[in-house]
């Protein structure tokens, strides 16, 4: 059944320029999983970056560029959190509620360990991946689409947390125990240079906690997050290394030198 | 606000201020942190805890749209009830009506509980300015008073100070033995000095947590009982409030203050809950209703849930931007998320910055007792930030020249391939070092992503899959 939905494939603007073997890693899992997977190559940017700015003038023509390509697809699946939630919940300005097109591509939009998870229900991912592994929850996919629980509701509340659920079911992993669960990194987009100071704090103070538990690896699902650590982890010559849980959970080497 | 007007639209710089001294802002984070962990602990004893969020909010959303009626009720009981109600537009009358009470009474030093209302509208200087002595008695709020600051948090105000600053600035003040650190001996000599001032206090001020419609009663929390004291002994009390803090019926009351002290501090509840029906026998309640651009706020379908905040205080503990910038590098009365979106809606052009202080992450949010959408509403406060031009031209011309690229594949793919290639062949000192640093803040601390050599839409090509 699976085999005859068609697929897109969308791809933060930042990762097919910086980062294009975590796009790879993710239409690999994609098609492990029997998916016959297209990548709409007229694709450049959702916009979040300008709405995230207060610039939604710069936004809107973008958001419209993605529905219009994304709209013959059954499903569109993005290995971000960030660009998802941005989507599904900040594109409602630029289109009007009974745009059918707007309507289908906010349903249908899905984070890479959503889709895994909640429409393909893939329980165990045949990978091994013998390491000391700490997961960053990034901000978007936590609170802004819920793909995990976040601290501040409590016990009371539960979820499942995906990413976790998936790489848990890696043979040989070792998930480490975080002091601060799910701390925001300081990435925060043009946060990162507009408060410099705070961005480069908050992004010790969570490597940090990564190698108090002992992660050799820090993984999360948005490589901006990984990309505003990696640039630290570099610049301190640290040992930890960073990756996508795309690449993860395509069965990458982590001596390939994380993220290339 | 004219203090953060004069210093302009400058978190970033204070902020960068406040972590040169990196371990006292490590301190910080993590003092503030511990807080929060000890709400996440209080709040795990309350199953219901979601469902009391969601009926907060529902109260004051209620309330908020029949805010009128409400507030007519609330006169109308409270006068029964012997209080005399003032109503205030702004500061200035605010300031002007106490000033009044204070005269006519022929008052000359009064004592003032904590009151977020009166930081607000700058009560305090105003008092002085016409020769009234005001002394804070809040702990924290009396050192702060001391040392002429602002509190930095709304319900820790010297949570920015660590033991040695109270020691040393109360050997200054009330001549305790220089170098003396311990917390004991500090908190017994400033409560020998304010027994003092309690004793001497012709008039107390108090703010309000609660005003009841039903009752007309005003209800206080406090941990310290200094609004007890403060406003039992002296025959004038003055309690001080924004509009907003009505709730329609005493039923209502058990869900906020069971959110509360767990939310500000992880107790299950304040250590003095107290409630004022009238005034004490022989004296004078009255009680000011402050509007001061709370009906703007209410007017608004983007903003008006920032009227349900209760001044908990949570969304600065959980902040990952406030724990290390410091309550001052707001340069506003009510620092962190919530006062980020307040506080430009009274002066949009000094508060530019505040809505940028922040990564989205969504905690505030989350931890916030009555769920205000506070990470939405600076997102908001960013829209309307760039509309009224308050944003800066070097982010918004950068946006610009970015939609542009990102409208055209063509473009995006020339200006990837190209700045790639440039990056790998300029040697790193260019890119890393001297003006690029100062162009481009991110190289400071951070190395540059990788450049690779092709796009994930050239390996796509290659791969013959399109």
């Amino acid at each position: 059944m699976t085999a005859a939905r068609r697929i897109g494939l969308f791809v933060p603007c930042y990762v097919d320029q910086l980062y294009p073997d975590v796009a790879m890693a993710t239409l690999e899992v994609l098609e492990k999983q029997g998916l016959s997977v297209e990548f709409p190559s007229q694709q450049t940017c959702c916009g979040q970056p300008m709405a995230n700015t207060g610039c939604d003038g710069q936004a809107e023509p973008l958001a419209r560029r993605m529905v219009s390509l994304f709209a013959g697809y059954e499903h569109i699946v993005c290995p971000s959190g960030s660009c998802v939630a941005m989507v599904r919940h900040h594109y409602k300005s630029f289109f009007s509620a009974d745009d059918a097109a707007y309507q289908h591509v906010r349903k249908n939009t899905f984070e890479l360990t959503e889709y895994l998870t909640d429409v393909l229900k893939v329980e165990r991912i045949p990978v091994r991946f013998p390491h000391r592994v700490g997961l960053h929850s990034s901000c978007h996919g936590l609170r802004e689409l819920r793909l995990g629980h976040s601290s501040e509701l409590g016990r009371g509340v539960p979820t499942q947390d995906r990413a976790r659920h998936l790489l848990s079911g890696l043979q040989d992993i070792t998930l480490v125990d975080l002091t601060r669960p799910d701390e925001c990194c300081g990435f925060g987009g043009t946060f990162a240079v507009a408060e410099e100071a705070v961005s480069t704090m908050m992004g010790c103070d969570r490597i940090a906690d990564h190698e108090r538990a002992g992660a050799e690896v820090i993984t999360a699902g948005d490589m901006s997050c990984l990309m505003h650590m990696e640039g630290l982890i570099k610049r301190q010559k640290k040992p930890t290394r960073i990756m996508h849980i795309a690449q993860i959970l395509a069965g990458r080497p982590v001596a390939a030198g994380g993220p290339r | 606000m004219s203090e953060a007007a004069a210093t302009g639209h400058d978190h970033p710089q204070r902020a960068t201020a406040f972590i040169k001294d990196h371990t006292r802002a490590q301190w910080h984070d993590q003092a503030l942190w511990f807080v929060r962990t000890k709400r996440d602990r209080a709040i795990d004893l309350v199953p219901e805890w979601q469902t009391l969020r969601e009926t907060a909010a529902a109260i004051k959303a209620h309330t908020v749209a029949r805010l009128p009626e409400y507030l007519e009720q609330f006169e109308a009981n409270a006068t029964a009830a012997g209080a005399t109600v003032h109503w205030a537009r702004n500061a200035e009358e605010h300031n002007r009506i106490v000033l009044q009470l204070l005269q006519k009474n022929g008052v000359k030093r009064i004592v003032k509980s904590k009151s977020m209302l009166t930081e607000e509208c700058h009560l305090n200087p105003f008092l002085e300015k016409h020769g009234i002595e005001v002394t804070d008695t809040d702990l924290g709020e009396r050192i702060v008073q001391f040392r002429k600051e602002p509190p930095s948090h709304i319900v820790l105000p010297a949570i920015h100070l660590k033991k040695e600053d109270v020691g040393d600035t109360f050997a200054e003040h009330i001549g305790t033995p220089k170098g003396l650190a311990d917390p004991q001996q500090l908190t017994e000599a400033a409560r020998l000095h304010l027994r003092e001032k309690f004793m001497q206090a012709e008039a107390g001020i108090s703010g309000v947590n609660f005003a009841i419609a039903e009752s007309g009663g005003v209800v206080v929390c406090t941990n310290e009982g200094n609004a007890d004291l403060g406003c039992s002994l002296p025959k004038l009390h003055i309690a001080c409030m924004g509009i907003e803090k009505l709730i329609p019926r005493v039923a209502d009351l058990g869900v906020f203050t069971r959110l509360l002290a767990r939310s500000a501090t992880g107790q299950p509840v304040t250590t003095y809950t107290s409630h004022f029906h009238g005034p004490q026998a022989g004296g004078e309640l009255h009680i000011v209703m402050v509007d001061n651009g709370r009906s703007q706020i209410r007017t608004s379908d983007d903003y008006r849930r920032s009227l349900n905040c209760i001044r908990c205080g949570a969304c600065m503990n959980t902040c990952p931007v406030y724990r290390r910038s410091g309550g001052h590098s707001y340069g506003s009365t009510v620092p962190g998320p919530i006062g980020s979106i307040l506080s430009p809606s009274s002066d949009p052009s000094a508060h530019r910055s505040l809505p940028f202080a922040c990564t989205l992450c969504g905690s505030c949010t989350d931890v916030c007792p009555v769920k205000i959408d506070l990470h939405h509403q600076l997102l908001t406060w960013r829209k309307d930030l760039a509309s009224k031009g308050f944003v800066a031209w070097t982010k918004r011309a950068s946006m610009v020249v970015a939609s542009f690229v990102m409208a055209r594949p063509w473009l995006f793919r020339f200006a990837g391939t190209w700045g790639k290639r440039l990056g790998r062949w300029l040697p790193r000192a260019l890119l890393m070092k001297g003006p690029a640093a100062w162009m481009n803040p991110w190289v400071r601390s951070r190395e540059l992503p990788p450049l690779p050599a092709e796009s994930f839409r050239a390996m796509m090509e290659k791969r013959g899959k399109q």
